[in-house]
């Protein structure tokens, strides 16, 4: 028989998250701080509009953009949050989740050999879906002393006259670092010179704790060569409705539209009824939930700090990214040992790019209570450690 | 600040300042000294705790009784309103917009002993012109906590992206 697979696909490595999933499935009474979705359930008065939605018989496909009235809430959204102006018409579209957008954005843009720069450590499915869009992924290595963010200079040295263009994965996914305007500043600058297009994924764009988010289509020059990925996921406790929404100029969007329209027709249809309620009626419940992140994050510090755990201070999404170098293991092994040792999953740094080596990646999506446990299951772990300097 | 306490407080009286001082990044002074002072200008009024007493062996009953008075001159309704909050069985006592002026809510041992304070001490009070008694059959949910809340499993997966 002929092999069956495609060169392209079997050569990516599945996801290094994979592997701690299954060994916690096998354990019945493992602790996690590994999830990378909130703890909350859907506010009420959301799920509730999508339960309306089925019993009114909206059971049909959706436009291939999208519902028009959750469109323009989308773009009523935007404004008044982040002061970015989309036409609902041409501009925008909704999608299956995030992730869907970031697919559709690369495989519209990118030719063969066109170079991706990807900073890392940074959410699993960039690198794979530059890739399979025949991209050439150009990983940048974020670093602790700049606390996870991207630099102007880093950025000048892995420009080549290849490069096309640069993903923005901030809020970031798993260090929890944000940009300021300031900083994005410097980035944009260097972008309108070199001409890159900026793929900025801003799932997390409602849990910051140090001033609001900026995205950084908003800054001059930048709304005509910016794809903006967001949705419904993070902000509004709604990963399971698998609802996401891409926004940016209208030549690259039409392209993407007509990938989704032939891969996927239509986003869920009672998803984008409930996310229009969301948009309507939920700004108090982002508020709500962010609030209380901010609180675990703080008492995550606190709790860091006293058992000697080092930790730079993040300021986004829900996940803390300490440093685990000090006691002379690799991020694999200390996970590996923690989960079989004290029953506690964290997911290893190296799972969110190589240089993710000598950190974990701890989320505070979850309850204080649930956290004061594992807490305590990782002070005691950390206690029979030895430091090496 | 104040906000912040007052939230988390109003959720779980019981939680320590420690940990309120680290979820707010204060320090446990701080917020001993918030308390205090929403203690003493009577922001915080008391800490009392919920109990479902349907799970006890103890029998109580509520009751919810829509009052209507002859309010007083020189003395509005507050008067009034004092008389009957005055009562030990006397839980809450609201004065109402709408159709009647007092909600009251009482708490008893039995039907009985509900019955006989409202014929006895409510309905005979001078001004009270007419009661209607409300019993309540279940509690669903008080203080914005749900009474038999089934704590599912939770459904999320242990490990994700």
């Amino acid at each position: 028989m002929r092999n069956p697979l495609s060169s392209k696909v079997t050569p990516i490595k599945p996801s290094g998250i994979r592997k701690f999933f299954d060994i916690v499935s096998e354990m019945d009474d493992a602790i996690s701080l590994g999830v990378g979705e909130p703890d909350f359930d859907t506010p009420w008065h959301i799920r509730e509009e999508g339960i309306y939605s089925l019993e009114q018989g909206k059971t049909f496909y959706t436009s291939n953009s999208g519902l028009k009235p959750l469109k323009q809430e989308i773009c009523n959204y935007l404004d008044r949050r982040f002061g970015l102006k989309y036409d609902y018409n041409t501009e925008v579209f909704v999608t299956v989740g995030g992730s869907e957008g970031i697919d559709l954005a690369l495989r519209a843009m990118l030719d063969e050999g066109d170079e991706v720069l990807l900073p890392q450590p940074s959410y699993v499915s960039y690198e794979p879906c530059i890739t399979l869009a025949d991209g050439v992924p150009v990983i940048i290595e974020l670093k602790e002393e700049d606390e996870f963010k991207l630099t102007k200079q880093q950025l000048l040295d892995a420009i080549t006259d290849k490069t096309k263009i640069l993903i923005m994965p901030f809020p970031n996914n798993p260090t929890g670092a944000i940009m300021t305007a300031e900083e994005l500043k410097d980035i944009a600058e260097v972008c309108v010179e070199k001409d890159l297009y900026v793929l900025s994924d801003e799932i997390y764009s409602e849990l910051t704790y140090k001033g609001n988010h900026v995205s950084i289509a908003s800054l001059p020059g930048m709304r005509e060569r910016t794809i903006v990925i967001n949705g419904f996921s993070k902000s509004y406790a709604m990963t399971g409705w698998r609802l996401g929404y891409v926004c940016g100029p209208e030549i690259i969007i039409e392209q993407m539209l007509k990938i989704h329209q032939f891969a996927i027709m239509c986003a869920p249809t009672n998803s984008q009824y409930a996310a229009v309620e969301a948009l309507r009626n939920g700004d108090s419940d982002v508020e709500k939930m962010r609030v209380s992140y901010n609180q675990r994050r703080n008492y995550l510090m606190k709790e860091f700090k006293e058992m000697g755990l080092d930790c730079f201070e993040p300021f986004g999404a829900f996940y803390v990214f300490p440093s685990i170098k000090k006691f002379g293991m690799s991020s694999d092994e200390f996970a590996t040992r923690l989960l079989k040792e004290e029953k506690l999953a964290v997911v290893p740094g190296t799972a969110f790019g190589d240089c993710g080596e000598g950190f974990l990646r701890i989320s505070y999506a979850y309850s204080i209570d649930d956290l004061k446990n594992a807490l305590v299951a990782l002070k005691r772990f950390i206690s029979r450690l030895e430091v090496k300097e | 600040m104040k906000k912040e306490i007052l939230d988390l407080i109003s959720q779980n009286s019981r939680i320590h300042n420690s940990e309120i001082a680290a979820m707010t990044a204060s320090t446990e002074e701080e917020v001993a000294r918030e308390i205090k002072e929403m203690e003493n200008s009577k922001v915080i009024c008391g800490y009392p705790t919920l109990i479902n007493w349907d799970n006890t062996d103890c029998e109580k009953v509520t009751a919810l009784i829509e009052i209507k008075v002859t309010p007083q001159r020189d003395m509005g309704f507050n008067k009034v309103a004092e008389r009957i909050y005055k009562f030990e069985e006397v839980e809450s006592v609201y004065l109402m917009s709408g159709g009647f002026d007092l909600t009251v809510i009482i708490e008893g041992k039995s039907m009985k002993e509900v019955s006989r304070f409202v014929t006895e001490k409510l309905s005979t009070l001078e001004y009270v012109t007419s009661t209607a008694t409300y019993f309540v059959l279940k509690k669903y949910k008080e203080h914005g906590i749900i009474m038999e809340d089934e704590k599912n499993k939770s459904e999320r997966m242990l490990v994700t992206p």
